[in-house]
């Protein structure tokens, strides 16, 4: 008799005496979701280049008979659909050679492949809880993997060319500036994007042109005291709002050093941005403001929880500045106060007293950011300015020599000439163009097409600096904000539970937290406490305590959702339900 | 589930029941009240070979009622399948005793459930809890940051994750907004389809009249709000009228992070618990709070973990009066017989010799899973007792108070 059709599906009819089911390979192969696959466009990004074709068209007039629609559109893709700069991109490239010919197929392939990386990406393995999905990729070691992509090299042409540079030698021959990168920091709205706006305005690194603009949008949006903050505030959001939510980048120079500002948020909810943001700093600048009550809300709020942040990465050193200081006349005694009061807290969280600079300051007025404050209310003071302090900060070692390390902080189209391009503190090592890097914990490699430091192109980079990097050869849907890009000679181990110390901001138990590792988020647990430490011997205490407590130090397992990059001597901040909890140091794989 | 018989002997607990499972949680409940060794009699399809009189062999499929013994049980919470593997321990004319089969238990299709112990009070319970229809709370939650959203189901007794959306979302970059804002229009596009899909249809199956269950949004910053902005605007736009009416029954609530823990949270906040009070999950994600609470105050009130757990009981200190202990179901899934009677008997003697509360978690919430963290079991004591953990010899010499550098 056969079967009833209809009654079981393929995957339940009964088996002879074998029980095993079949292990099927639920492993996903971006795009075969059906639903946006094929050219990988889904139908508003059809809609927009259809209409976006037909604006470029008009807009070049004349021209538009050079240019194909494939040109236009592969404009349009790399500008996200902006008329104007595809319509400049295309005038350049048409009235240089107004009659080359259309870009390789091979091109527009990897542009509509960012779309479906993008939008495949995982949502093509839903994680069922309690399966691994499986690392076939994995299985590959490095050695294959290089001589793999050396292949792909050779067919893949125009190649990019190392030129075997040492960058070491080079490096040190290239008498560059000093480096210095740091990341503001304090509770919201004490003033941080206010001051950097105010720096960078007053360094005519923003010119008066710029800034009348900005203060005539905050205006009509009756935000007037925001317009410096809009200078690191561009996104809409953070300007109708009037917060930051994401680390604003920019640079200046001074005549000894090349900064680099990460402006950080303030507000509670985006402290995994201000982790990113610290992660790439040397040192911190701490805002504080000086207004009654401020100061004491910022304490008990994120004030506390930035320093043990940063703190919790190894800073060193640390610029207070006691902002808003018009709002308390210049007053002496306030400024003493507060300078008391935070020695204690930072000693406390172990900043040494004599790596701690305290500046009275005005971010709006500008008074002691790098003009003297001349109030005479003020005359009390006679230390550093602002720009002076950070002249002056002593910076931390780079590992030039050590093996590369770079925690990708941001993943994007950065170059129409490159898929995609990443950029991110370079922690130890060097790297240059024509390297191949390896990715992980995708466990791909990919070529370094061009490199830019502070918006300019170089040809090489070194640790402490935060380079961009162009990169061909691998699918975007390989890489994003958190991975640890390497040496494919020397990976970082994947780990999926590890011990670590652990300093303890908040009670410690068994429980779910979220793992930070510089730019790096992710889910996991601390699955157990092993022993509670004697904080300055590292003897153990007491084994397997049922709870840390503020203050303690111990040791424990964390467990992580998923094998990622993470190695001894690593440092990890531990959070949980919106708190920082814990500060670690890996130990070794668990 | 439905209950279409039982025969479960009063004193002894031997017996049996037939049961419907009717919604894909029931699934769920069937995984909970199977144990090894016990007998289950279902439809089933297997392949038999018949070797014919010309002598060769032809294989055949059929469908046959089929009792096993069963050896193991594996749960696909995705899908909800249940697959329960034994040995044929009703002979018939295509199977031979003993033989292994493995049977996959469907909706709407009854089967029949003896337990080779017996029904202990904890079962009956599962039992009762599974054939209970009335009032179950059901809600969808996204859980969402900038860039992925986790879409889930929670149901009386579980949270499921039906899926979790990634989408690269560039970051801000100096001068230039743009792709940030284009990745998050791609982001909440993908996000708004893929959860329209979900919502329609493994929904319609188990609600005939097509209830419209609430909708949850929950994220760090301002991206739920967004989100429903953006919801909006498209209903507005493609004059959805489906996605009009889910509108009205959005709830947007805070949470930490977008990770799927968040939930711990999320369903414990005023947000939630004004609009769907007494559900388990919120009863449960409270009381894990307060343990946590307790755990805090380090005042020998709150202990966590098997040992422990079991010595505050003994020392009656889990009863009348503010006793509560906290058990996962997990516990009674146990493959080891004795392991599960273990567990079967600390919850009787809280209950009817103490007279404290008992609360199984679902290992499925969030609160259950933090319950397994702590050994997937924890008390609130009703007086302090004090180092229920001390193993002799445990502790280390290693006073502090020096001075110098932190070792971190
Ligand atoms: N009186 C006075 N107001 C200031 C000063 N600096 C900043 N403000 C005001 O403080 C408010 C917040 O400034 P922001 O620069 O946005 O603060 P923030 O620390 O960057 O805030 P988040 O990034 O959201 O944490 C604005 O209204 C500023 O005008 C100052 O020196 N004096
Ligand atoms: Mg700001």
């Amino acid at each position: 008799m056969p079967p009833k059709s209809g009654v079981s599906r393929t995957r339940n009819v009964g088996y002879d005496d074998d029980d095993v089911y079949d292990d099927d390979d639920d492993y996903y192969e971006a795009g075969e979701d059906g639903a946006e696959a094929g050219d990988g466009m889904t139908a508003d990004d059809k809609e927009q280049m259809r209409v976006g074709t037909m604006q470029i068209r008009e807009a070049l007039g004349e021209m538009s008979g050079f240019a194909s629609d494939e040109q236009i559109q592969e404009a349009l893709w790399h500008y996200y659909y902006d008329i104007a700069k595809s319509v400049t991109y295309l005038k350049n490239k048409l009235g240089i050679a107004p009659k080359q010919e259309a870009p390789r197929q091979e091109k527009a392939k990897t542009a509509s492949r960012f779309d479906q990386a993008a939008s495949v990406a995982d949502q093509n393995a839903p994680a069922t809880a309690g399966s691994t999905p499986k690392k076939k990729r994995n299985a590959t070691t490095n050695g294959e993997k290089l001589a793999e992509s050396v292949e792909r090299l050779n067919v893949d042409e125009p190649r990019v060319r190392s030129k075997n540079l040492n960058v070491v030698d080079e490096f040190e021959k290239s008498g560059l500036k000093r480096m210095a990168n740091f990341v503001v920091v304090g509770h919201v709205d004490h003033g941080k994007s206010t001051l950097m706006g105010r720096l960078l305005f007053d360094l005519k690194v923003i010119d008066q042109r710029s800034i009348d603009k900005l203060r005539k949008e905050a205006e009509t949006i009756g935000k007037s005291s925001f317009a410096l903050a809009w200078v690191m505030d561009e996104t809409s959001e953070e300007r109708s709002r009037g917060v930051t939510v994401d680390i604003a980048t920019n640079y200046f120079e001074t005549d000894n050093t090349r900064f680099t500002i990460l402006d950080a948020p303030g507000h509670k909810d985006f402290i995994p941005n201000m982790i990113s943001g610290a992660s790439q700093a040397d040192f911190p600048v701490l805002v504080i403001d000086a207004s009654t009550n401020s100061f004491e809300a910022g304490l008990k709020g994120q004030t506390k929880e930035h320093i043990l942040i940063a703190r919790s990465m190894g800073m060193q050193h640390i610029i207070v500045a006691v902002n808003k200081m018009d709002t308390v006349s210049w007053s002496k005694s306030r400024f003493d106060d507060i300078s008391k009061r935070m020695t204690a807290f930072l000693t406390e969280a172990s900043f040494s007293e004599k790596r701690i600079t305290f500046i009275p300051l005005a971010g709006i007025t500008g008074e002691n950011v790098i003009k003297r404050v001349e109030n005479s209310a003020a005359h009390w003071y006679t230390g550093e300015t602002l720009l002076e302090a950070l002249e002056h900060i002593e910076l931390p070692q780079r590992d030039l020599q050590k093996p590369l390390r770079l925690s990708v902080a941001d993943v994007f189209r950065g170059d129409i000439r490159s898929p995609l391009s990443i950029s991110g503190r370079i922690d130890s090592g060097t790297l240059q163009v024509g390297d191949v890097i390896l990715a992980l914990p995708a466990n791909e490699t990919a070529t370094i097409k061009s490199i830019e430091v502070q918006d300019t192109p170089v040809d090489w980079a070194v640790a402490g600096q935060i380079p961009t990097l162009h990169l061909t050869d691998i699918d975007p849907v390989h890489l994003r904000q958190g991975d640890m890009v390497c040496a494919p000679n020397a990976p970082v181990k994947l780990v999926k539970a590890f011990t670590s110390k652990l300093l303890a901001f908040e009670h410690v138990l068994p429980m779910p937290v979220e793992v930070f590792r510089s730019t790096l988020n992710s889910p996991g647990g601390i699955r157990t406490l092993s022993a509670r430490l004697n904080k300055f011997t590292g003897e153990v205490v007491k084994k397997k305590p049922r709870i840390i407590k503020p203050g303690e130090v111990a040791r424990v397992v964390v467990q992580l959702e998923r094998e990622l990059p993470i190695e001894e001597g690593m440092r990890v901040v531990i959070r949980e339900r919106g708190r920082t909890v814990g500060a670690g140091l890996m130990e070794n794989v668990a | 589930m439905k209950l279409l018989k039982s025969q479960i002997e009063q004193k002894t607990g031997d017996g049996w029941v037939i049961l419907l499972p009717e919604e894909p949680e029931d699934m769920w409940h069937a995984y909970n009240l199977i144990q090894e060794h016990d007998q289950i009699r279902a439809k089933a399809v297997r392949r038999v070979s018949k070797v014919s009189d010309s002598g060769s062999t032809s294989s055949q499929r059929i469908t046959l009622d089929l009792t096993i013994a069963v050896t193991s049980t594996e749960f696909d919470i995705g899908s909800g399948q249940l697959h329960v593997s034994g040995r044929v321990a009703k002979e018939n004319e295509h199977v031979k005793l003993g033989q292994h089969h493995t049977l996959d238990l469907e909706l709407n299709r009854k089967f029949r459930l003896e337990k080779a112990d017996g029904w202990d009070s904890v079962a009956l319970e599962q039992l009762k809890e599974a054939c209970d229809t009335d009032r179950r709370a059901e809600l969808w939650a996204v859980v969402l940051g900038e860039g992925t959203a986790n879409i889930c189901m929670i149901t009386e007794h579980q949270t499921i994750l039906r899926q979790k959306v990634e989408i690269a979302v560039p970051r801000k970059r100096r001068g230039g907004v743009d792709g940030h804002s284009k990745g998050m229009d791609r982001f909440f596009s993908t996000t708004l389809s893929t959860l329209l899909r979900q919502i329609d249809l493994p929904n319609t199956a188990s609600t005939p009249q097509a209830k419209t269950l609430p909708l949850l949004l929950a994220s760090p910053g301002f991206v739920a709000t967004a989100f429903l902005a953006y919801i909006r605007a498209e209903a507005t736009r493609t004059t959805n009228k489906p996605l009009m009416t889910l509108i009205p029954t959005i709830i947007i609530a805070h949470s930490s992070s977008a990770h799927i823990h968040s939930l711990n949270e999320i369903l414990s906040s005023p947000a939630i618990t004004t609009k769907l009070s007494d559900t388990k999950f919120a009863r449960e994600t409270a009381l894990m709070d307060k343990f946590n609470t307790l755990m805090r105050l380090d005042d020998g009130r709150a202990w966590y973990g098997p040992r422990e757990v079991e010595r505050a009981v003994d020392k009656g200190a889990v009863g009348r009066g503010g006793g509560v202990l906290m058990i996962n179901n997990a516990l009674f899934r146990a493959q080891n017989v004795a392991e599960r009677r273990r567990w079967v008997r600390l919850v009787d003697r809280v209950r009817e010799v103490e007279g404290g509360e008992v609360r199984v978690l679902s290992s499925l919430h969030e609160s259950g899973k933090r319950l397994e963290g702590l050994g997937n079991v924890a008390a609130i004591l009703t007086y302090p007792l004090e180092d229920l953990d001390e193993e002799d010899g445990n502790d280390a010499a290693g006073e502090e108070g020096e001075s110098g550098e932190m070792i971190i």
